[in-house]
């Protein structure tokens, strides 16, 4: 119960809808047992006692009393769905929220599968409780009291003899949701199973097509599939195997009614007209109860969907604005890292290991070296998306931390290693980072980026629609499309995380040429492989396993003779053969 | 004015697909083509269930006469107790007997259901897989994933219980008919006036129900589509402190969803009630003329108690009835999207008699291939090259200078639209396809990671290769080091999406996921343009024991990788400007050379 305590601000707010849905429902439960009771009177008292003229009483009496309670249906039904989709419309609100705050650390560990399943099932089973918990336990204790008031009023004997299938019926019912639950999760497992293999299929068609594994993928979907089959036919088998017999065990009481009820009728006991009432109100008892297993399986599911929301809700926001935050500055962006260390886990070998540079406003700082030796982390720790576990990061003589998130990062323009586009168009992409933009404004960056004129060779140019169902992009063409957001927002600071891998040496070419304009006044950061990309800057980094091994100027490096120097002969020293065989 | 502007351009700045709400009429010549899926079951499964419905229906029906008509009236009322002995003795059989056939019955519709689910899956899931790029180019992931899952899980309710119901319902509702008029002929007609009542309720009014959970169902899935682009995409959100404007996005569509939902919830609070009061109009007619009729002796209690049973199980199959008929439109709707992919053709299609070569040498000619992707523009205008077996060729060329697209028609992921495609002499439509490209590998420009460990991920090249080969693989091509280092190594777990690993470590590992494959041809689309240059040289290196006895396709734009091919081709706007050796196309001076000398320029006066 504590979990539902916990995540009270999210229904509390809408206890009205609640308190009258209740209301209702008091209602129209005890209505529900006045149906046997008039059938009673009608055959006792006017068919057997033959005072017919009590006939139309009784008939505009029961109309009466079941429009009373088809109101009381209707409007405790709504409420109470009221009540659950208000609570579920706070609570949404409140999980994307908290999921636009969480930090790196957290996407880091985290599966998109899993978070979404919350998102969705978890909410919904959230929602089905505040809806429908309580209200079924209400329910339940009112239909199965009343019932058994009027049977005993009827008959002591009678009702001892109905009821007596009671405890073999709750054993059944018992079993029956012990081995029925886990089927049924088994299913949704399966399920989910076959889903992420279907998708995983067609994201990676082209991979599949191109090692031409389709016979494999075939064979690899009908085990899920028929995984799938066994798990659906499992759980009707536990169905069959237990429902008849529930039903069996009501129909056996039910003839038990009839024959020492029939008995009694004959000793004058009893009279006609109750012992069809019984018959009305022995399934009053007997269909909450065959239900009751799954009310109490809603509770539990609820319990373990809420925890999973507060485990999100609750998650702690690893990077928040400090107390007394400078905000709505502009940056010059003059960047200092000194003696910086950074591990993403405490157990973990540092990725970054004493860094320390200083980047006055307006240089170009490249970072080169090889996969995993740290470039990427430098930068994400410059935005603050991780802080350091050493060592201070300073902008403009400020530690990072005394900035708010939107004055720093607004001022930090970055185009990221892997593109991510949104489902939207060109335009409202490029202007991500500042919606507001105007028409000029994007265009300017477009062209900034050299994407301006594949963007207007496209059917609908600056309106074309990206994304699920958007037009397929080269992966040059992408990381074009994001080096224009990045220039966009107008940054104090430019990162460009290996942001041209994609694109071909001349369009490059362009780029770089194009962002030798934009970079004038902005601090620049290059993370390239390429030594073309990053020989103009100020200060070059050559970073290995989280070290600076060599740093300085183009020339200077090369005549280091050493891990730059290698990578250039690398990539150099065919050019020079080349050209002295074309000078030939 | 300026907020409103700036709050609009929030609203509008993501756009999801979003299916209309369908309203489907009947149609039955789809029906026919489902039911053809009950075909292979037509012998056991299907006339054994239907056999366990009408015995179950039939005591249904049968007891309330025996209770009403024969325990109350001929038993109870006259005071018989061995009748009412008798009786009891009947009635507890006749449960019995119900219980073991609704086992049974439940037992047999599942599996009838499920296996006709599973058959209809599998066939869709083989047929996409036989579809041809051009089908995946046309449409989103999402919307093929809907189609194999969603479309046809609506289709599962119907096929388990949907088809069986229908035929007793009709057969229980008839009965039932008849039955009433044989106990009394004028009760049943005063109360067959609820009749149309219900059946307006169970059609019309569930339809409405239905049209609008629709709509929230349709929302909620725009919601989820965005919901799970924003967690994918929360770097770029919070790389750009957009968290704010997207919170107002989704705020707008959450509550826009709380609308319908309460617009869908009061249409559903109100079903309920109102066959209950149909009913109670049922219930008066009958108290009010029923009691007049007895008070007349023209009806017995007995058969008025069996009326007040039978009055209830009216409803029953009226109302699955009218379910039945909105599940039948769910169904249509469904299975016509799933006939569109169905009727599909693969555009690369297998020749009548394909040729199977043992084996493949690797020889490529291309004599005048044009090819265009829509009608608006041609990739490719009449090209001609020949490639030896074992040959190294590299393309070079701008983006959509027709690169990519001529690595795709030796693959025959397309066919040319006009000119000839031949592999080892033969033209390639002659070729099995299968055979074709099992000799084939491609190492993409985006590599794509299927979610399981990094073995399974390499393995994938070749499914039968023992752990060893797979190590071996990743230690050619230089990516064992990186493995290595991971906390779990080789089983360490990936997903598409996660952030384990790099883009230059994913394109090691589609290497060596390629050269597992072992192929005759190997096409490289840009593969090493993330991979950092010293890794990128050792694979160089492995690459030249690896490609002997192997026809390579290069697709790069490092000098370095381009200038030790057999042949360049130069390409521009689709068409072939140049090709030769490095060293003749440099003596020539020509494209080639001033592509040289630009990048050279590019790397600046050094």
């Amino acid at each position: 119960m504590l979990v539902f305590k916990k995540l009270k601000s999210f229904y509390l707010p809408y206890k009205r809808d609640f308190i009258w849905s209740m209301l209702f429902l008091v209602i129209m439960a005890g209505i529900t047992v006045v149906y046997p009771v008039i059938l009673q009177m009608t055959i006792d008292e006017v068919v057997l006692g033959g005072q017919y003229d009590l006939v139309p009483w009784i008939a505009l009496g029961f109309f009466t009393v079941m429009a009373v309670k088809g109101i009381s249906a209707f409007t405790q039904h709504y409420l109470a769905d009221m009540f659950g989709i208000k609570s579920v419309y706070s609570m949404r609100n409140a999980l994307y929220e908290k999921l636009q705050r969480l930090s790196f650390s957290y996407y880091d560990n985290a599966k998109t599968g899993d978070l979404m399943s919350r998102l969705t099932a978890d909410v919904e089973g959230f929602r089905f409780f505040v809806s429908f918990g309580f209200s079924e336990v209400l329910r339940f204790i009112i239909v199965v009291g009343a019932s058994l008031c009027v049977m005993f009023y009827y008959s002591v004997s009678l009702t001892f003899v109905t009821i007596a299938a009671l405890p073999f019926i709750s054993i059944v019912v018992y079993k029956f949701d012990k081995n029925v639950h886990p089927a049924f999760r088994g299913i949704r497992e399966s399920f989910g199973r076959l889903n992420t293999k279907v998708q995983e299929n067609i994201s990676g068609i082209h991979t599949v097509k191109a090692l031409s594994k389709e016979q494999v993928e075939i064979e690899r979907f009908n085990k899920s599939n028929q995984d799938y089959r066994e798990k659906q036919l499992y759980t009707a088998s536990i169905w069959s195997k237990y429902f008849p017999l529930m039903e069996l065990i009501g129909n056996i009481s039910v003839v038990a009614l009839l024959a020492f009820g029939g008995y009694q009728v004959i000793n004058g006991t009893l009279k006609p007209g109750e012992l069809v009432a019984f018959y009305s109100l022995v399934w009053y008892i007997l269909w909450p109860i065959m239900n009751l297993g799954f009310t109490i399986n809603m509770f539990s599911q609820a319990k373990a969907s809420g925890e999973r929301l507060l485990e999100v809700l609750e998650a702690e926001e690893k990077i928040i604005d400090e107390e007394n935050v400078r905000d709505e500055e502009k940056i010059e962006g003059h960047v200092v890292f000194r003696h910086v260390t950074f591990q993403y886990q405490k157990e973990e070998a540092a990725v970054l290991n004493q860094i320390s540079f200083n980047a006055p406003p307006g240089s170009t700082i490249g970072l080169i070296g090889a996969t995993g030796s740290g470039k990427t982390s430098v930068i994400q720790l410059l935005s603050r998306f991780y802080e350091p576990t050493a060592g201070d990061i300073l902008i403009d003589g400020r530690l990072i931390k005394e900035y708010s998130l939107k004055t720093l990062r607004s001022q930090i323009g970055v185009v990221l290693q892997e593109t991510f586009l949104f489902s939207s168009t060109i335009k409202a992409n490029i202007s991500y980072g500042r919606p507001e933009a105007t028409m000029e404004e994007i265009i300017d960056a477009a062209k900034r980026a050299d994407a301006h004129n594949f963007i207007m060779e496209l059917p609908d140019g600056y309106n074309t629609m990206l994304g699920e169902r958007g037009m397929g992009l080269s992966g040059g063409q992408k990381q074009r499309i994001a080096i224009a957001r990045a220039i966009c927002t107008n940054p104090a600071i430019l990162i460009l995380d290996d942001a041209t891998s994609a694109v071909d040496m001349e369009t490059e070419f362009h780029i770089q040429k194009a962002l030798q304009e934009v970079m004038k006044g902005r601090t620049t950061f290059i993370i390239a492989h390429r030594i073309s990309s990053l020989q103009h800057a100020d200060e070059i980094l050559v970073l290995d396993q989280g070290r600076i091994i060599e740093r300085g100027t183009h020339e200077k490096l090369l005549a280091n003779n050493g891990a730059y120097r290698r990578i250039y002969n690398i990539q150099y020293q065919d050019h020079e053969a080349i050209m002295q065989k074309a000078a030939r | 004015m300026e907020e409103t502007k700036r709050k609009q351009l929030i609203l509008e700045r993501f756009h999801y697909s979003q299916d209309q709400v369908i309203d489907k009429q009947f149609n039955w010549k789809q029906m026919w083509r489902l039911l053809q899926y009950l075909k292979p079951y037509a012998k056991n499964l299907l006339p054994l269930s239907f056999l366990t419905v009408i015995i179950s229906t039939a005591v249904r029906l049968i007891i309330p006469i025996l209770i009403g008509v024969y325990t109350l009236d001929k038993a109870i009322i006259e005071k018989d107790t061995t009748l009412l002995l008798q009786l009891v003795f009947l009635i507890s059989g006749l449960y019995v007997l119900s219980y073991v056939v609704n086992a049974l019955r439940i037992r047999w519709l599942n599996k009838l259901g499920q296996n006709v689910i599973y058959d209809l899956r599998k066939h869709l899931f083989t047929h996409v897989q036989s579809l041809s790029h051009r089908f995946f180019d046309q449409r989103s992931a999402g919307s093929i994933l809907v189609r194999i899952m969603n479309d046809i899980n609506s289709l599962q309710e119907l096929f388990t219980n949907g088809v069986i119901n229908l035929l007793t319902d009709f057969l229980l509702l008839f009965a039932t008919i008849v039955i009433l008029f044989s106990l009394n002929a004028k009760l049943t007609i005063a109360i067959m006036v609820i009749l149309p009542i219900m059946f307006f309720i169970s059609t019309s009014l569930r339809q409405k129900i239905r049209l609008s959970w629709q709509k929230v169902r349709l929302i909620q899935a725009k919601m989820n589509s965005h919901l799970n682009e924003s967690i994918q995409g929360i770097r770029v959100t919070q790389t750009f402190t957009q968290e704010n404007e997207n919170t107002e996005f989704f705020k707008e569509l959450n509550h826009d969803n709380f609308q319908t939902w309460k617009q869908a919830v009061r249409k559903n609070a109100m079903f309920g009630p109102i066959v209950e009061m149909t009913n109670a109009v049922g219930t008066v007619i009958l108290i009010w003329y029923g009691a007049a009729l007895v008070s007349k002796g023209e009806c017995t209690i007995g058969e008025f108690v069996s009326f007040a049973f039978y009055l209830g199980m009216f409803w029953e199959p009226i109302g699955r009835l009218g379910q039945l008929y909105n599940q039948l439109l769910i169904g249509m709707a469904s299975s016509e999207r799933i006939f569109e992919f169905l009727d599909e053709r693969p555009l690369v299609k297998e020749a009548a008699k394909p040729l199977v070569p043992a084996s493949i040498k690797g020889q490529i000619d291309f004599e005048n291939v044009e090819f265009s992707y829509d009608t608006r523009r041609k990739a490719l205008n009449g090209v001609s090259f020949s490639i030896q077996a074992g040959e190294t060729v590299a393309l070079v060329g701008h983006t959509g200078s027709g690169k990519t697209t001529i690595a795709n028609l030796v693959s025959r992921f397309y066919d040319a639209t006009a000119g000839v495609v031949k592999i080892d002499g033969h033209k390639i439509q002659d070729l099995s396809i299968a055979a074709l490209r099992s000799q084939i590998s491609v190492v993409l420009q985006e590599t794509f990671i299927f979610s399981g460990t990094i073995m399974e991920n390499i393995r994938f090249g070749n499914p039968n290769s023992s752990d060893e080969d797979v190590i071996a693989a990743a230690k050619a091509v230089g990516a064992d080091s990186f493995i290595v280092q991971l906390v779990n190594g080789y089983h360490t777990e990936v997903e598409e999406r996660g952030n384990i690993l790099s883009v230059g470590e994913r394109q090691l590992l589609s290497f060596a996921r390629a050269l597992l494959a072992d192929p005759k041809i190997l096409i490289l689309d840009e593969a090493t343009a993330s991979i950092d240059t010293e890794t990128e040289v050792k694979i160089q290196q492995a690459l030249k024991a690896l490609l002997k006895g192997r026809t390579a396709i290069m697709i790069a734009h490092r000098l370095s990788t381009i200038r030790e091919a057999d042949k360049i081709i130069v390409l521009d706007h689709g068409n072939i400007l140049e090709q030769g050796n490095h060293d003749t196309l440099m003596t020539r001076q020509g494209v080639y050379y001033g592509l040289v000398k630009a990048q050279y320029k590019m790397l600046g006066a050094v």
